[in-house]
């Protein structure tokens, strides 16, 4: 038990993301502080934001958020400073730059692609004979004509 | 021994699959019916000998032999018995005996019950079924055998990821599973359709009970999943748009779209070979999952990490089986001639548009999920795509959805008027605006989600009730509810199951908007308030569990002095992976959980503890099960229990199904 309990003291790590300590006075800057965080994303995490990882880098980008929050930074800036610094790996919400806006774009294009063809669909549909009362084919109509020797419909 | 059985019992099953698929393929092309009549025995005969290679594997973990590979690695002899069974499938070789046992499971069941189906069809479907169960067989023999040996067993295995050893875990996979290989079903009676280039009413008939079941079975899964999520990770998060959550959202999403879709071909043979279309997707999507899972290609907190060589293979699965059925479906698709005829305004253009939104909506989270790969490849750009994408880009589509919901369900075939529709949903429109005025005026925080996603929650909820009692057809109020009991199960399963998207979107909304979190040092018998509840640690201690560590606090919750409960908030350390585990203890509730977390010890004696009030967070999971409810209602019902395929003779009997 001794020997286990040397253990759980070597290998215990914080158990969650944002310590006590970290967190600012100001409650209204602390907000603001969260919004950033939520969208920066921990380097070394799998997709994790910088808010919900234990990390120690995000630790590092977490106090840098607040630093430059108390420094006078608005939320753009902080981002701004953030990205320069790491690249556009940090951001959760990929810019709208470049090739980009095909990311973007593919939802509102894709349902107005989609919209369009659905709409040429339904008016064919709502056009298009009716294949008859008992449902039969084109070609199973046109077979009974020739059986019976008289015009199908 | 036991393990040699196992290999053998996989290496026999993939022979059986092989002949499963050329054999009666053959014969249902040539129409040689003692060919065509092989195809049952041998489904049957593929999964007991999956089943058999399945059981042995389990009994290896469960007597702990250490002589397997795979235990080694995931197991333990102190883990609790539930977790070395769920050990069996908790890593990449047993998950995939899983997904192979399921696949022969459902080629068995359709050989069972299919004795209603048109031999050449079910000896096309068979044979497509077991394609898959040869590809995935070889898959496991080739790539990833469960049963290699090690030269030197070790004492003990290295225990499976502390995080997997929980109860809503154990049985995640599973239910997912099911969900992912039910859609194999679907994809392959719409090849077999394809092949035969024939698609109507009874093989819509035929699809939409197994579409349907998959789709039960994926909304249970993901919502295990992310209730585990909720739980375990020790912050509340329900959803992360993680690549893995998003492989299995994909697939979801396209089942929704065609169980509905398969509705219009069942009752008025339209939509026939978009539905074939959707039911490729909705199994390609699956398949893309397992790929993105397996392959290592896009990293993710629960991908089992992994070799490309696995990851080559599963591609290559994909691209013959999607780009097959894909290269099929363009050949052929021209031959499905639709016969319903329908105005603009019908029950088939809402469902188209339904199907629209479904569709766009899952390819747009394809697009985020993979787009960092695309980025990478062809722009040299390393981005991440994170939840803020997805929440801006998908969220449109699920409100556009709820807004039109309640119309589409009440819009009769054919032909309809807008007007008459309507016109009883007004108030349930009135309803929604009331509610969205309510939540407006009493909550605190100035949102606009909170309101809005009550609002469309209260429309779908008092849509499903409408469409319910406009289903109960005139007179008086007694002979209404006379009819309520009589009413087909379809009909329940649709309002129970478009109730539950309603219940999910207040849950979502709710907790989203309106979650309070609290951070501090606290120290014991020192209360401190959380919007409105007193939260008080008591006490502190350490405890031993069979194979962890814990730091166990008592924290005392209480409201205007009455005591609520003392919740008991873990901090877990399991030795054998040197992994720490937060376990949060929640009191459950209806409108709100309260949520406790407890941190590390701090320099003056207290504690950091984390505490959030969570509003309407139970209502996200109610509602899934509600959702999954309505499914089971739906699939329950008569005409899927009468013989498929048979004469549709309730048709006659006044109230359409559906």
């Amino acid at each position: 038990m001794k020997r286990l309990l040397f253990l759980l003291a070597f290998i215990a790590t914080p158990a969650f993301a944002v310590n006590p300590d970290e967190v600012l006075d100001d409650p209204a800057l602390e907000a603001r502080a969260r919004e950033i965080s939520a969208g920066l994303r921990c380097v070394v995490c799998r997709g994790e934001n910088i808010d919900e990882s234990n990390a120690s880098i995000a630790r590092d980008l977490r106090l840098l958020v607040r630093e430059r929050l108390v420094a006078g930074d608005s939320n753009e800036e902080v981002t701004e400073f953030v990205v320069e610094r790491y690249g556009e790996y940090v951001l959760m919400k990929p810019n709208t730059s470049g090739a980009n806006l095909l990311l973007w774009l593919a939802g509102p294009a894709l349902f107005v692609a989609a919209a369009f063809g659905a709409l040429v669909y339904l008016r064919g549909r709502s056009t298009a004979k009716e294949p008859g009362e008992t449902g039969l084919s084109a070609e199973e109509r046109a077979r009974i004509a020739e059986l019976t020797g008289k015009s199908g419909e | 021994m036991i393990a040699e059985l196992g290999h053998m019992a996989l290496i026999l099953a993939f022979g059986v699959a092989i002949v499963q698929t050329i054999v009666p393929f053959i014969g249902a092309q040539k129409g040689w019916s003692g060919w065509m009549a092989i195809a049952a025995p041998a489904a049957t005969l593929q999964f007991l000998l999956v089943g058999a290679a399945f059981a042995a594997l389990t009994y290896a973990f469960v007597v702990s032999d250490f002589s397997l590979r795979v235990v080694v690695l995931n197991s333990h002899s102190a883990k609790p018995m539930l977790y070395k069974v769920s050990g069996v499938w908790g890593n990449h070789e047993g998950s995939m005996m899983l997904w192979v046992l399921i696949v022969t499971l459902f080629g068995a069941m359709a050989a069972w019950f299919g004795s209603g189906l048109p031999p050449r069809l079910k000896a096309n479907v068979l044979s497509v079924q077991s394609a898959i169960g040869v590809a995935f067989l070889a898959f496991i023999l080739f790539t990833s055998n469960p049963f290699l040996r090690v030269a030197q067993p070790p004492f003990d295995g290295q225990d499976l990821n502390p995080l997997l050893q929980d109860p809503g875990l154990a049985f995640h996979p599973p239910f997912l599973y099911l969900g992912y290989v039910g859609l194999s079903m679907a994809f392959s009676f719409a090849v077999a359709a394809l092949i035969e280039g024939r698609v109507d009413a009874a093989w819509a008939r035929w699809v939409r009970p197994w579409t349907l079941a998959a789709w039960v079975f994926l909304t249970v899964g993901i919502a295990l999943g992310s209730w585990w999520a909720y739980y375990e990770l020790g912050w509340g998060g329900f959803w992360f748009w993680d690549p893995v959550e998003n492989a299995s959202f994909m697939p979801w999403l396209f089942a929704a779209a065609l169980l509905h879709s398969a509705i219009v071909v069942e009752k008025r043979e339209a939509l026939k070979s978009w539905t074939i279309l959707l039911a490729i997707l909705a199994f390609g999507f699956s398949l893309i999952g397992t790929f993105l899972v397996r392959s290592g290609v896009i990293t993710s907190v629960h991908a089992f990490a992994n070799d490309p060589e696995r990851g080559v293979f599963i591609l290559m699965i994909l691209a013959v089986f999607t780009g097959g059925a894909l290269t099929l479906f363009a050949a052929r698709a021209g031959t499905m001639e639709a016969k319903g005829v329908f105005a603009m305004v019908s029950r088939e253009s809402a469902l188209v548009f339904n199907n629209i939104l479904l569709a766009v909506s899952s390819i747009v989270v394809f697009i985020g999920t993979i787009w960092p790969l695309v980025a990478e490849m062809f722009f040299d750009r390393k981005l991440s795509v994170g939840a803020p994408f997805f929440e801006a880009a998908f969220t449109p589509f699920m409100v556009a959805l709820a807004l039109l919901l309640p119309v589409g369900a009440m819009l009769p075939w054919k032909r309809a008027k807008l007007g008459r529709v309507v016109k009883p949903l007004v108030p349930a429109a009135i309803l929604a605006v009331a509610v969205f005025l309510l939540v407006w005026a009493i909550q605190s925080q100035r949102t606009i989600l909170g309101p809005v996603g009550f609002l469309l929650g209260a429309w779908l909820v008092a849509g499903a009730a409408t469409d319910l009692w406009s289903r109960l057809g005139r007179g008086a109020l007694s002979n209404r509810f006379g009819r309520l009991a009589r009413l087909p199960r379809a009909d329940w399963g649709r309002v129970v199951a478009h109730t539950g998207l309603g219940v999910v979107f207040m849950g979502i909304s709710g907790l989203m908007a309106w979650q309070v979190e609290d951070i501090r040092v606290a120290r014991s018998a020192e209360p401190f308030d959380v919007a409105g509840y007193e939260v008080m640690i008591r006490e502190v201690r350490e405890e031993r569990g069979p194979n962890y560590l814990s730091t166990v606090a008592d924290i005392e919750v209480s409201r205007n002095g009455r005591d609520l409960a003392v919740l008991q908030p873990e901090k877990r350390v399991y030795p054998v992976q040197a992994m720490p585990t937060t376990e949060a203890a929640i009191l459950n509730g209806f409108w709100r959980d309260i949520y406790v977390v407890i941190g590390d010890a701090q320099s003056d004696g207290g504690y950091a503890v984390r505490t959030f009030i969570k509003p309407f967070a139970n209502w996200i999971w109610a509602g899934a099960i509600i959702m999954a409810l309505g499914g089971l209602l739906s699939l329950s019902d008569r005409r899927y229990r009468v013989a498929a395929g048979a004469s549709r003779q309730m048709r006659s009997t006044g109230v359409p199904a559906e």
